[in-house]
This record gives structure tokens, sequence and C-alpha cells, in this order.
């Protein structure tokens, strides 16, 4: 049983706590949690003929996501277009996850397996792309695919080509902006992951004769599957939500949901819609992270167990 | 060095991946700082070295009050966010776990977890109508904006800085009849000065970095650098574009060094 003056003491210490965090907190909610309810709002508005909207109850919004109306009997259809940039974004998203993870455990394994001194070293070479702008960086390779680019001249130089190569303004191209943007994420992760194993754990492998697929397999990757989890999420929501690597490669026709949600308040003059696909994009993110959450919280429970 | 023998942590192919992955990280960033100092107006063949790109880019006045702006954002974004960020991680840490302290830290870090494009869609319609109610068009939206989203990047290494603090100094200052402000002024602050000057860094380069929101929330003419160079590239207007790229990555560069002497483990 807690004594009076301790109850007391913890409730002022509660008290503190809430009065130091409430300046962030109100900083938060105007500027960037309490908006995200008025765009809930407004998915279930009507558009505005110049932008902005109308205020009436409707659902089109959220219709429009998948359907659009047939220009001749008003019928709803499913709205091909719509449907391929989502296709287009799960993919690209996908395929950039799955390839920095490929090319990202190997660099994240070298870096966690130097000396003590050369690691810093080599974290640091990962961590200035990480925090060098990510619009140089889309620059840096948009100059190295485009159809006059370094790639396409040593190509023709080297005669492999006779013509250039037409890569940028492809999916390819938003694939490899978006792989050579992102890999950071996935790598600091794994490393932090690997950091923490206990090599002798492979020792003791071998010594069990395991070859060295079954190691990896059987070993190290289930032991580090918390850092390949972060590090996916860390990959795969950005890239679903990105904007600015497929506007600058994919030249505004191979937009991602990022770029389809921008329409909406541009030239699409749509609000309502761009506020659904807004919080479509929302859910698909946070179903993402609470599956992260189910499956960090399930591992700590075996580590402890 | 020919034969080092069996080595537990060594995987086949794991090596010459990485050193391929560091090529092909560095690569197109040097082709960039590269062609920022080519003299051939075409960024396709490289004619001979020239600072033109960057004398060019200084004098455009464009560049300038661009360059301007997107600082006086990150410096004023970033000490609020510094400021508050400092204050929710007393809150936060060092006392005992109380009923919604989950809660604060999913809002804090909630910038981390919402994909830009949502937060810039948000911010865009709750401006435009607080646009309209109020007529003022300053750059008070995008220091508002930048400040919140920056408030993480603050709090991670503040929290990380205070949670590896030793509390008996408190306790020390506190029996020698010090007040908390004083305990605070004269004990806690100097010690977690490192952390919460990272914690700036981070959030002015973060600051800095930032297109999509920025994009959303400005008004006209209110160009911050990374808009700035947007619409450039935009219009195939480059070599300027990459000089500033070079600066900029330069400054990162510095940024980040600093950084890590800052909260380096003292072995």
């Amino acid at each position: 049983m807690a004594s009076e003056a301790e109850t007391r003491q913890v409730a002022a210490s509660t008290r503190a706590g809430w009065l130091l965090s409430t300046p962030a907190l109100v900083l938060l909610a105007f500027g960037a949690i309490g908006p995200l309810l008025i765009v809930v709002v407004y998915s279930f508005l009507l558009p505005g003929k110049y932008g902005n909207v109308e205020w009436g109850f409707s659902l089109d919004a959220w219709r429009g996501i998948l359907f659009t109306r047939d220009i001749f009997d008003d019928t709803l259809v499913l709205a091909d277009a719509h449907l391929s940039i989502f296709w287009r974004s799960v993919k690209l998203s996908t395929l950039t996850t799955l390839f920095t993870f490929a090319v990202g455990f190997p660099t994240a394994w070298f870096i966690a397996t130097r000396p003590q001194k050369q690691r810093a070293f080599w974290l640091f070479l990962i961590t200035i792309p990480f925090w060098t702008n990510l619009l140089i960086r889309t620059f840096a390779i948009n100059e190295i695919i485009r159809s006059e680019g370094l790639l396409n001249t040593l190509l023709l130089w080297l005669g492999v080509i006779d013509r250039p190569l037409e890569i940028i303004y492809t999916d390819f191209a938003v694939f490899v902006g978006m792989t050579y943007v992102y890999l950071p994420l996935m790598v600091l992760p794994l490393f932090a992951a690997i950091d923490r194993f206990d090599m002798r754990l492979l020792e003791a492998g071998y010594d069990l004769y395991a070859s060295r697929w079954q190691v990896l397999r059987r070993i190290i990757l289930p032991i580090v599957k918390p850092g390949i989890i972060a590090g996916s999420i860390l990959v795969f929501v950005p890239a679903l939500g990105a904007y600015v690597t497929p506007r600058i490669l994919g030249g505004g026709k191979q937009m991602m949901i990022g770029n389809f949600i921008e329409l909406q308040f541009g030239q699409g003059r749509n609000w309502p819609l761009g506020a659904s696909l807004s919080v479509t994009l929302l859910v698909i993110v946070t179903a993402a992270l609470l599956v992260y959450v189910r499956f960090a919280n399930r591992d700590r429970e075996v580590n402890h167990g | 060095m020919a034969d080092r023998g069996f080595s537990v942590s060594r995987l086949p192919g794991f090596t010459p991946t990485a050193m391929l992955v560091f090529v092909a990280l560095y690569l197109p960033i040097l082709m960039l700082v590269a062609f920022s100092f080519n003299a051939g107006k075409s960024v396709a063949s490289f004619e001979g070295f020239t600072l033109q790109w960057f004398v060019k880019a200084w004098a455009n006045d464009h560049v300038k009050d661009a360059t301007l702006r997107s600082l006086v954002i990150a410096v004023v974004a970033a000490s609020v966010a510094t400021v508050v960020a400092t204050a929710a991680a007393l809150g936060t840490t060092r006392r005992k776990a109380f009923k919604g302290q989950t809660f604060i830290y999913v809002v804090i870090n909630q910038p981390l977890m919402v994909p830009e494009i949502v937060t810039a869609v948000a911010l865009l319609i709750f401006f435009a109508q607080i646009k309209v109610l109020t007529g003022y068009q300053g750059l008070g939206y995008l220091v508002t904006a930048h400040a919140a989203f920056c408030i993480p990047f603050a709090y991670l290494p503040i929290r990380a800085r205070l949670e590896g603090m030793d509390l008996t100094l408190e306790s020390a200052a506190a029996d020698l009849y010090a007040s908390p402000w004083q305990t605070f002024r004269f004990v806690t602050l100097p010690l977690l000065l490192p952390g919460m000057i990272a914690g700036f860094m981070l959030a002015f380069v973060t600051s800095l970095d930032d297109v999509v929101i920025t994009l959303f929330v400005k008004s006209a003419g209110q160009d911050t650098l990374p808009t700035y160079m947007l619409g450039q590239i935009r219009r195939q207007i480059t070599t300027e574009v990459y000089a500033i790229s070079t600066v900029l990555l330069g400054l990162t560069v510095v940024l980040l060094t600093a950084f890590f002497l800052l909260t380096r483990k003292k072995d």
C-alpha cells in the first residue's frame, strides 16, 4: 500500500509530465494532427467549382477512389486509371523494399563485422546520403539514367548499345530512384540489429555442421528479424507515399498515389477525392505499422519467455 | 594475408555486394558535384573546370531570396521544436510511468509515421481556411508546419541524452539546497546541452530539406530553396541547381561531422 505522501508525489509527477509535454502537444495538434481530422471531414464533402469544397454531405469522393461515372449513361464503372496508379504504387514500393533488403543486408552485415574502429567510418558513409536532401539525390540519379546521362553515354561509347536506352520516365526509373534514395533507411536498422547479434552463435552453428546457407537461414535471419521488419517499414511507408521521386523520374505519366493526390488539389480540382485518397493512404500505412508493432511485441515476448 | 583462415562472420558475396552499394551510393552524388564545376553549358560532357555556376547562383536574386527564407524558417522552426521537445523529454523521462505517457509518445512521433503527402494535404486544407478567416498570408504557416514535423527529430536525441544521465548529480544539488530551478539551470541543462544541440541540428537539417509539405503550405512567392530547385529542374535549368546542390551537400557533411563529434561516446 502506497502512503498518502507517496500517492501525492506520483500525482504531482504525472501532472508535471503532462504540463511539460503540453507545448509540444499543442504545436503538433495545430501543425500536424488536427488538420488530419479535417481531411477526414473533407472526404465527405462535394468538390467546389474552383477548388476547395462545397458544404454538402456526399460519398462521391469515397466512391471515386475505385469507380468513375460513365460519361454517356452515368453508370458507375471501375476506374482503370485509378487502379493502375494503386497497383503501380504497391508494386514499386514492394519491389523497392525487397531490393533494398537484398543489397542492404550484405551492406549492413559488412559494416557490423568490421573492427570496432572502422565501423564508425563505414556507418558515416551510409549516414551522409541519409541526411542529404532527397531532392538532390533524385537529381543525381536522374543525371545518371536520363537519355543523355552518364549510363547511356558510357554504354554508347563502349558500343554496347547503338541508341540511348529509354529508362527515364518509366516505372523502372522510379524503382531505381526509390531504391537509391531509400536504401540508407534499410541499412541503418539492419545494422543496429546485426550489431547486437552474438557471433558465437555462428561458431555453434558451424560446430554442428551447418552450411553457410543454413547458418544464414536458420540462425542469422530469425535473430535479426526485428531489424528486417523495421527496415522494411521505414522503406515501404515513405515509398508508398512518395511524391518527389516519381515526379522527377516518372515525368508526370508514371504517377504514384502521392502524385495522384496532388493532382486532385491542382488541376483535378477535386479536393474531396484528394482527401479520401489521403485517408486511404493513411489507413494502409497505419495497417503496416500495426503489423510491425505486433511482430515486434511477439518477438520480445519470445525472447523473454 | 593470402590465407586469412576461416572466419565465422564471413558470408560469400557479402563484401563485394557492400562495395558495390557504396560505389552506387556515391557515384551519382559525386557526378552531380563534378557537373556543378563543368564549364560546358550541357551536362552531357565535361568541358573544363569553372566556378561560374556558383557565381551565377550567388548573383541570382531568386536564389538569395529562397535561401534566406529557408534559413529563417529552419532556424525559427528548429529553435521552437528544440525548446518544446526538451520540455516534453523532461516530462516523459525519469519519472514513474504515468497514464497517457504512451499517448504523448505516439503524438510526438506522429510526423515520422504519417506519409508527408498526407500531412501536406491536411495542412493545405487547414491553412486555406485560416487564410480566409484571418487574411494573414505570411511565413507563420510554414514556420508552424516545419516546427511541428521537426519535433520528433529534436525529441529523440534529447530523450536519449536524458535517459543516459546520472540522477545522483541532481540529488546532490538538491541536498546542497539548490532550488529546483537552480538544479535545472546549473546541473541538468549543461549536461543536456549536447543532446539539445544535436536535436537542434537534426531539426534544422530536416526543415532545410523539406519539399513536399512546403510545396503545399507556401503562399505565392514563398519559395524555399528546395521548392525553387524543384521548379528550376522542371524548366530544365540544371547547372545552377547543381551548384546549389553542391553547396547544400557540403553543408550537410559539415553539420553531420559536427553532430557525430558532439554525440560520440567518450571511450
